[in-house]
């Protein structure tokens, strides 16, 4: 009787143990996912654009980590900064001389020239990085075992990391004046720029933290995923736009929170079913979200014009 | 007017590609390969291994057609290791450049359409590296294809191999596969394992997939850490073991890995590092146990690259051989005729050991090598014979 009930409550504490550990990989794949979807969100919300060229971003955030690490034997903290403001500053460039001569004309151009901005820097770093590379650990991880579940250094500084920058871009949007400019022009982008907003500065400002969290999530991705290659940023790219759309695009907690349930459903499937299924059932999944929330779990319906 | 302009400009293409720059008759073979996309390591030494073979031969005064010596001229492709590029490019060499014969593709995923066009146009093809049994199988019959062969052993040997090396030198009974669903040659590599193994007594606890370009397999391997299995079978390519490996340790996972041939590009040893020593694999040659032919060969390799061989660069330097004694045989520059000879190659001692082909099939009978990864380097462990 006690040895039945014991067999069953290991049994149990088993099945939740693998929950819980099948749980922090949902966390980490989430978290990086998240922290992309805010790019396409944030560019979408005031330009009504969508930034094709993220993905590569993301991409170069783990190459210009790994270059920085092979040549300057900087802290880590200070590594990541620096990935931010130059992936950051490349997306406010690439929005400068790209797509601002192109606002005001047809939607599709500005599409098109984003998906030709990220083969241009996709093949760039190809001519330079042929073959894959091994990204530099920049510190020793540890895996520790914390009552049957395993969890590493690496890991939780991911999670923490990305929250931390989440929370940290939340305040700056709904506290901070610049946040509350580039809500505005994302409620109404012709009337906001009249009473006096500078449209273009927000714009700028937009793009540079959009691909500034892009680069770190790249960075963040290429250290825990360590084989880094040119083309890495296509599927997670689509991925974390998919993630930006459930969330509802243009909101950033929506992005957020796409994020984590686009982690969470991939890693939960593989976790129950067959591996074999989890594209078929994540994305039908997700189609289902968008058949009863056509704007996305937390975004809005477009102002009507009348 | 315009019309009459094209023409001009199109019989000139013609006549520069038709008859060949700098005059002369020429033995013209094509090679389509892996230069760009997911594995460029595999198209860079195909390239190298066909150009010392070209280098060679006509040093050493061309190929013997009919009594006569004809130099031999390379027509390269970049297939971009894209099943539609592949055949396209197939298309554009047998068709628009007339090579006499195509080398390659090496991965399973372009050979397999690629041959489809080869066989279509009657053009002998051989693959270096494509191990999976559709390359050189027909679709709908089943029966070999009558233009298609290959340098390389089978995924129905290669699988046996390993399935007995697991079971029977590592004595262990349980053996979990985590393989990419997407990708030809790791999916047939992996229910071919699970079939053998399962076949000699073993048991398979997880059999798991994920999809190209994954990178976060942390939730197949988190089932699988569950199952405890003593082996782990990893039919993947160079760039997905190193991080399939990583992740496995970081869980906690202390499985012995157990590979491919497609683990066979020094690349992984340098992705990888300290999580894949130790490993064992599966591949076509070792340097280690190298016969005359071989030596030779990795010698010239490495002065000529400044590296050593890898087994792609092996299995095309013996297709180009295997080709060659063919025309030999066939005594002139006909690609039916080239057909029958090399299908009737009895014996041809190549860098990658003896080949051996019996028709009508196009795959070679010959042995396959067990190799261990250990710091840093490929260590011969074990032969294994058809």
């Amino acid at each position: 009787m006690i040895l039945a009930a014991a067999a069953a409550s290991s049994a149990f504490s088993g099945w939740a143990f693998y929950l819980a550990q099948q749980s922090i990989n949902a966390l980490q794949l989430g978290s990086i996912y998240a922290l992309i979807a805010l790019g396409y969100s944030m560019v979408y919300g005031v330009l009504t654009m969508i930034n094709f060229a993220h993905g590569d971003l993301f991409m170069l955030g783990a190459f210009a980590c790994l270059l920085i690490a092979a040549f300057l034997p900087l802290p880590f903290v200070v590594i990541l900064l620096l990935v931010i403001l130059l992936i950051g500053l490349l997306g406010a460039l690439i929005e400068r001389v790209a797509y601002r001569p192109l606002r005001g004309g047809p939607r599709v151009s500005a599409i098109i020239t984003a998906l030709g901005c990220g083969l241009v820097i996709e093949n760039l770093t190809l001519v330079n990085f042929p073959y894959a590379q091994r990204m530099p650990a920049l510190f020793t991880s540890t895996s520790y075992q914390v009552a049957g579940l395993t969890i590493s250094t690496l890991q939780l500084l991911i999670i923490g990391i990305s929250v931390a920058l989440m929370l940290g871009l939340d305040f700056f949007i709904y506290k901070t004046r610049y946040g509350i400019a580039m809500r505005a022009i994302a409620f109404d982008a012709r009337t906001v720029p009249l009473m006096g907003v500078p449209a273009d500065r927000i714009i700028s400002l937009t793009f540079l933290i959009g691909a500034g969290l892009g680069g770190a999530a790249g960075m963040l991705y290429g250290l825990a995923y360590p084989v880094i290659a040119p083309s890495m940023g296509v599927l997670v790219g689509w991925k974390a736009f998919i993630a930006a759309v459930i969330g509802g695009i243009g909101s950033v907690r929506g992005a957020v929170l796409g994020g984590f349930i686009l982690g969470g459903v991939e890693i939960m499937v593989v976790a129950f079913l067959p591996s074999t299924y989890r594209d078929l059932i994540s994305y039908s999944l997700l189609l289902v979200i968008l058949i009863f929330k056509p704007y996305g779990l937390l975004g809005r319906a477009p102002n009507q014009k009348v | 007017m315009k019309f009459s302009h094209l023409i001009t400009a199109g019989l000139a293409i013609a006549a520069l590609t038709g008859c060949g720059e700098g005059g002369g008759p020429s033995v013209k073979v094509g090679l389509n390969t892996e230069l760009t996309g997911e594995m460029p390591a595999v198209g860079a030494s195909s390239k190298n291994a066909a150009e010392l073979f070209a280098s060679q031969i006509n040093a050493a005064g061309g190929i013997d057609v009919g009594g006569k010596k004809l130099p031999l001229k390379l027509a390269v492709g970049d297939n971009g290791a894209k099943a539609d590029q592949a055949a396209a490019i197939a298309q554009r060499l047998i068709a628009q450049e007339n090579v006499v014969a195509m080398i390659g593709p090496d991965a399973s995923a372009c050979a397999i359409p690629a041959s489809e066009i080869a066989e279509s146009l009657k053009c002998p093809m051989i693959s270096p590296w494509s191990t999976n049994p559709k390359t050189t199988l027909d679709a709908i019959t089943g029966k070999p294809k009558a233009y298609v062969f290959r340098a390389c052993f089978t995924d129905n040997f290669q699988a046996g191999v390993l399935a007995k090396f697991v079971l029977n030198n590592l004595k262990a009974k349980t053996a979990a596969v985590l393989y990419d669903v997407a990708s030809e040659a790791p999916n047939g590599q992996a229910t071919l394992f699970r079939q053998t193994f399962e076949a000699n007594g073993g048991q398979i606890v997880g059999f798991e997939t994920y999809t190209t370009g994954d990178r976060d397999f942390s939730a197949q391997l988190t089932k699988i850490k569950a199952t405890n299995p003593e082996v782990i079978f990893l039919p993947a390519y160079y760039n997905d073991v190193p991080l399939i490996a990583q992740q496995a340790r970081r869980l906690g996972i202390t499985a012995q890995f157990v590979g491919s041939d497609a683990w066979s590009s020094p690349e992984i040893i340098k992705l990888g590092g300290a999580d894949i020593d130790g490993s064992f694999f599966c591949n076509h040659y070792s340097t280690q146990i190298a016969t005359p032919v071989a030596q030779k060969f990795m010698t010239d390799y490495q002065a000529k690259y400044g590296q050593p061989p890898d087994d792609v660069a092996a299995l095309t330097y013996d297709a180009f051989g295997l080709l060659v004694e063919a025309i030999k045989q066939a005594g002139k520059l006909d690609r039916e005729a080239i057909r029958d000879a090399l299908s009737k190659i009895a014996k041809y001692d190549g860098v990658t050991g003896t080949m051996k082909f019996q028709p009508p099939s196009g795959d070679p009978l010959k042995s396959a090598v067990v190799l261990q990864i250990k710091d840093g380097k490929f260590v011969w462990v074990a032969n294994a014979q058809p």
